[in-house]
């Protein structure tokens, strides 16, 4: 219970007025930029880390709690009121909710959204709290050889086990490992990959390969469709408050979906789409009016959202106990702590344990400070939906390119950006998914050292991997989960795509 | 007239995989040249030989998946937008490697953008992205110290 102690510690953290209003401009840009059509919370989080460059680290990470959180529910106002899912997590929450919102019920699809997510995310968080310090206690005991089992099963399980071709998703992979590879190695000095260009030699950027994969990639992709028009987003009309018969009906989904979506998120497996598939399923099958299933049915708006958000709080569980990111947006995240060389893992809740707990409160009033704004504010949110898409695209890549210069200011940088806007256009184009290339450029360096130690401790021997009965069960599991869907064609019916 | 049809069958795939060789070979070429070599254990080539003969197998996969018909339509594509798109960011590439700046470069960005998606109003478009340009300026620039390139424009404020 020793949980509760530095929780209070993180809430005497975040509850002080600079951290409060961090929060806010988080919680407000982030769901500004999330509820921008074609935007994930991936992208969200890319986009908006120039924004906290300059400020202290715990600052600029409970601003980044605010903007994550803000970002999947812009995702999921997106979702119902245009029908263009932002993130293959919302795809479900569209189904439903743009159904209801056409029919005259986009305010209570709205809020049971918000409030479901609330729900869940309030839940999950206090999951995490508890769960997190637990597997602090098993993770010290990793070696190199638990951390090199844990990386293959987050390299098959993100790239090949739930995506729609296995093939697709561990070539995207590969391409994010052989970028890993590129710059100096940490170990030898050795530099790999660099062909003689010294911008090269600190290797790649993950904000840069994110924002080039998934900003200028989809505006190619976008303009390539010639999909100049927006959408029109349906207007919230009568009352956005919901029912006595809607709130009957959304709070038990609410609980399932997030009992579904944490678990599932937290182990390093990735995704948030399987549990919200999970959710609509159960919940069409458990209610009491399944025939209105497809023409608007306000469970399977509650029990998908309520999964979503609650398997985005369990992907900080492995992120901020193991160092290990199970989604893209998981990556980019670490990515913003690595700007601070702060690297979260195990020995993250002994050296920067205020600055841990500190998130975790600070996701507890993101939480509320959604609840409160997001509701009121629905009509700004629209109306932010209605800029043309010429405009929307070219300030997106203005703030893309400025994002990358920021960080890194040289011609290098934006080519490299340019470049990984080309791949990323043609990995939409051939359905090739682009989460695994993000994740396999962070994770890839980091499986090289967890391997290369394991191997220096051994003298060498690789047999190390299977002596030790922890690695050896995980080097299992990962094989079988590379194997399984090649085996098992139907376990690929999940298609998981970025989020 | 079997070839033409083997040709037909899933090109993008056989392209896929050419260029997963490709990269494979330079991947390996690349990791013969270190010099560093470790005393015990993996030195900092194996990781790059690991690489290299993991994309030799996928693109032997995806060299088996040419020779079946392909399980997607890539749909037709508007390569005038693309191209202008491309327009545009060398426009922004091109302003900041000329010492333009970067209210210059982003300007460029975003007028050349919006035409990518079918606008005509190239001067208002020019005007709205310089704007733009000199608002993100400001707010990155000043209000959080970044350092943003500097061109004749910026240093007179």
């Amino acid at each position: 219970m020793e949980s509760i102690g530095f929780l209070i510690d993180g809430f005497a953290l975040a509850i002080q007025p600079v951290n409060v209003i961090y929060a806010a401009i988080g919680v407000i840009i982030g769901t500004a930029v999330g509820v921008l059509p074609g935007i994930g919370p991936a992208l969200t989080v890319a986009l908006l880390l120039p924004v906290t460059f300059k400020l202290d680290p715990g600052g600029s990470i409970i601003m980044f709690a605010g903007i994550y959180y803000g970002g999947m529910y812009g995702g999921s106002t997106t979702a119902i009121l245009l029908n263009t899912p932002g993130e293959s997590a919302s795809v479900v929450t569209a189904l439903e909710g743009n159904r209801m919102a056409r029919s005259g019920r986009g305010g209570p699809a709205l809020a049971t959204a918000a409030i479901g997510s609330f729900v869940a995310a309030l839940i999950a968080t206090g999951g995490l709290a508890f769960l997190a310090p637990v597997l602090v206690k098993v993770a010290v005991k990793f070696g190199p050889w638990d951390y090199f089992g844990l990386m293959l099963i987050a390299f098959v399980t993100v790239s090949a086990t739930f995506g729609s071709s296995p093939l697709r998703g561990l070539t995207s992979l590969a391409f994010g490992l052989w970028l890993g590879l590129m710059g100096l190695d940490q170990l030898s000095g050795q530099a790999r990959l660099t062909f003689g260009v010294p911008e090269l030699l600190d290797g790649v950027e993950v904000t840069t390969l994110a924002v080039g994969l998934f900003a200028i990639g989809e505006a190619l992709l976008v303009a390539s469709r010639h999909l100049y028009k927006p959408e029109k987003p349906i207007p919230v009309k009568g009352s956005i408050w919901m029912t006595r018969e809607d709130w009957g009906r959304s709070w038990r989904p609410w609980l399932r979906g997030t009992l579904l979506g944490f678990p599932i998120g937290a182990l390093p497996a990735g995704g948030a789409e399987i549990p919200t598939f999970l959710s609509y399923n159960i919940e069409r099958k458990l209610s009491r009016k399944p025939e209105e299933f497809g023409s608007g049915a306000i469970e399977g708006v509650a029990g998908p959202e309520a999964a979503n958000n609650a398997s985005a709080a369990g992907t900080l569980v492995p992120l901020l106990t193991l160092g290990l990111p199970t989604s893209a947006t998981a990556a980019v995240m670490l990515a913003g702590f690595q700007q601070y060389n702060i690297q979260p893992g195990p020995l993250l809740f002994t050296q920067h344990a205020d600055l841990v707990w500190g998130l975790v409160a600070s996701l507890f009033i993101a939480n509320v400070m959604l609840l409160v704004l997001n509701l009121p504010l629905v009509g700004l949110w629209v109306r932010l939906l209605a800029i043309p898409l010429p405009w929307l695209y070219a300030g997106i890549l203005v703030f893309a390119s400025m994002g990358t210069i920021a960080a890194n200011p040289s011609v290098v940088e934006l080519l490299l950006l340019t470049g990984f806007g080309a791949v990323g256009f043609l990995m939409r184009r051939y359905d090739y998914p682009v989460a695994p290339a993000v994740v396999g450029l962070i994770l890839g360096p980091l499986a090289d050292s967890a391997l290369r130690r394991s191997l220096q401790m051994s003298l060498g021997d690789p047999l190390i991997l299977v002596h030790h009965p922890s690695s050896a069960i995980m080097i299992a599991i990962a094989a079988i989960a590379l194997i399984a869907p090649f085996i098992f064609k139907g376990l690929s019916r999940f298609r998981q795509d970025e989020d | 007239m079997q070839l033409k049809t083997i040709q037909t069958a899933n090109r993008p795939a056989a392209v896929v995989a050419v260029v997963l060789f490709a990269i494979a070979a330079v991947t390996w070429w690349d990791a013969s040249h270190m010099t560093a070599r470790a005393t015990y254990g993996m030195s900092a080539s194996a990781a790059s030989y690991l690489v290299a003969v993991f994309f030799v197998a996928l693109g032997l996969a995806h060299l088996v998946n040419a020779f079946k018909p392909a399980d997607i339509e890539a749909e037709a594509a508007d390569w005038g937008a693309i191209g202008w798109i491309g327009v545009a960011l060398a426009g922004l590439i091109g302003a900041i490697w000329l010492g333009g700046g970067f209210v210059l470069g982003s300007t460029l960005l975003f007028a050349f953008t919006t035409r990518a998606f079918g606008r005509r109003a190239l001067l208002v478009d020019l005007c709205f992205g310089a704007v733009l340009a000199v608002l993100v300026f400001f707010l990155f620039n000043k209000l959080l110290t970044l350092a943003l390139p500097m061109g004749p424009l910026e240093r007179l404020f």
